[in-house]
């Protein structure tokens, strides 16, 4: 956050040499509009993480989503990516609720990049509309093997940094 | 606000009650400690965004879109995928300006591989969507882990869309 917050300070000083003050608080006019639109989203992303790591088994997770998961647990990673609803407010809680429960780098991977890539909500919302249908099929029939790659690649270069397992 | 937006909250908010209401069955003390849960990571959460909202709004600022179509030009081969990865890791802004970008070096002759390479690399790795939400809600480790073995997959994704061709 550090290092983010040094960028940040770097092209505040950018844009108020180029376009003075009025330059900047233009951004910070409609950014903050913008703040105020994520927050509520925000709050149900988290309600959901909440949630989810209260309800999940923790056992079940670690069994069907764990690091012994095998194949099967990459493409449930994989099919959960692609059907949850809501943009990066859900996903990213969602996410770091499943990795709190009991699944691995892996599948919690498999999930993130699943989202990305072959997420219905993006794809039907932005991607169908600007580079038409064509386009859209083809790039998503071409990644689709990504995710189950990404995850089996996070996994294995995870076992062999921390054979014992995640530091805390 | 429009309609997809508005479709957007009600699935949300809906997924919040549902869930919600399950953790309700299993006896308050689950509901209660869920949603205390949960704010606390909101609590937790919300300087990081605002940091994340206000800076990458100024990054933007900095990156005008026509230096990221530049890197994406007509330049085909290996070299052209990787000025398009770059491309997508730079990208400031949400999908519309991602994928106007893309759909503007399609026209202006660009590459097919190079521009599925653009839009993987930026759905994979589009700085802004790491700094304002990846970076905040999942472990730091996590993150440059992920990011770290997506690295190929654009590559991955260009040389298969060579390899097949457009349908």
């Amino acid at each position: 956050m550090i290092v983010i917050g040094v960028l940040v300070a770097i092209c505040v000083a950018l844009v108020w040499r180029r376009d003075g003050i009025d330059g900047v608080l233009n951004i910070l006019a409609h950014d903050l509009w913008l703040f105020g639109e994520i927050i509520p989203r925000v709050l149900a992303g988290c309600l959901l993480g909440g949630f989810i790591a209260e309800i999940l088994p923790h056992d079940k997770v670690s069994r069907s989503l764990g690091p012994e998961s095998g194949l099967k647990g990459l493409l449930i990673g994989t099919a959960f990516g692609a059907i949850l609803p809501g943009g990066p407010f859900t996903a990213y809680p969602v996410a770091a609720a499943l990795l709190t429960v009991g699944a691995d780098f892996g599948a919690t991977i498999a999930m993130v990049v699943s989202w990305t890539l072959i997420g219905y909500g993006r794809a039907v919302a932005w991607e169908l509309p600007i580079l038409g249908t064509d386009f859209t099929l083809w790039r998503i029939v071409i990644s689709l093997p990504i995710p189950v790659l990404a995850g089996w690649l996070g996994r294995g270069v995870f076992v062999r940094m921390y054979p014992k397992g995640e530091p805390s | 606000m429009t309609a997809s937006a508005l479709i957007i909250d009600i699935t949300l908010w809906g997924s919040v009650a549902i869930l919600g209401f399950m953790a309700w069955r299993r006896g308050r003390v689950v509901l209660v400690s869920s949603v205390r849960e949960g704010s606390m990571d909101f609590i937790n959460i919300v300087p990081r965004i605002a940091l994340g909202v206000i800076g990458s709004g100024y990054i933007a600022a900095v990156i005008p879109p026509e230096v990221i179509t530049g890197w994406l030009g007509p330049d085909s081969g290996w070299f052209g995928v990787l000025t398009a990865v770059i491309a997508g890791a730079a990208t400031p802004g949400g999908p519309v300006v991602g994928f106007s970008i893309g759909a503007v070096a399609l026209k202006v002759g660009g590459g097919t591989p190079q521009v599925i390479a653009y839009v993987v690399a930026w759905a994979l790795f589009a700085f802004q969507r790491m700094i304002l939400w990846e970076i905040p809600f999942m472990p730091a480790r996590f993150v440059w882990f992920r990011a770290a073995v997506s690295v190929p997959f654009p590559f991955l994704a260009a040389a298969i869309a060579m390899v097949i061709g457009k349908p």
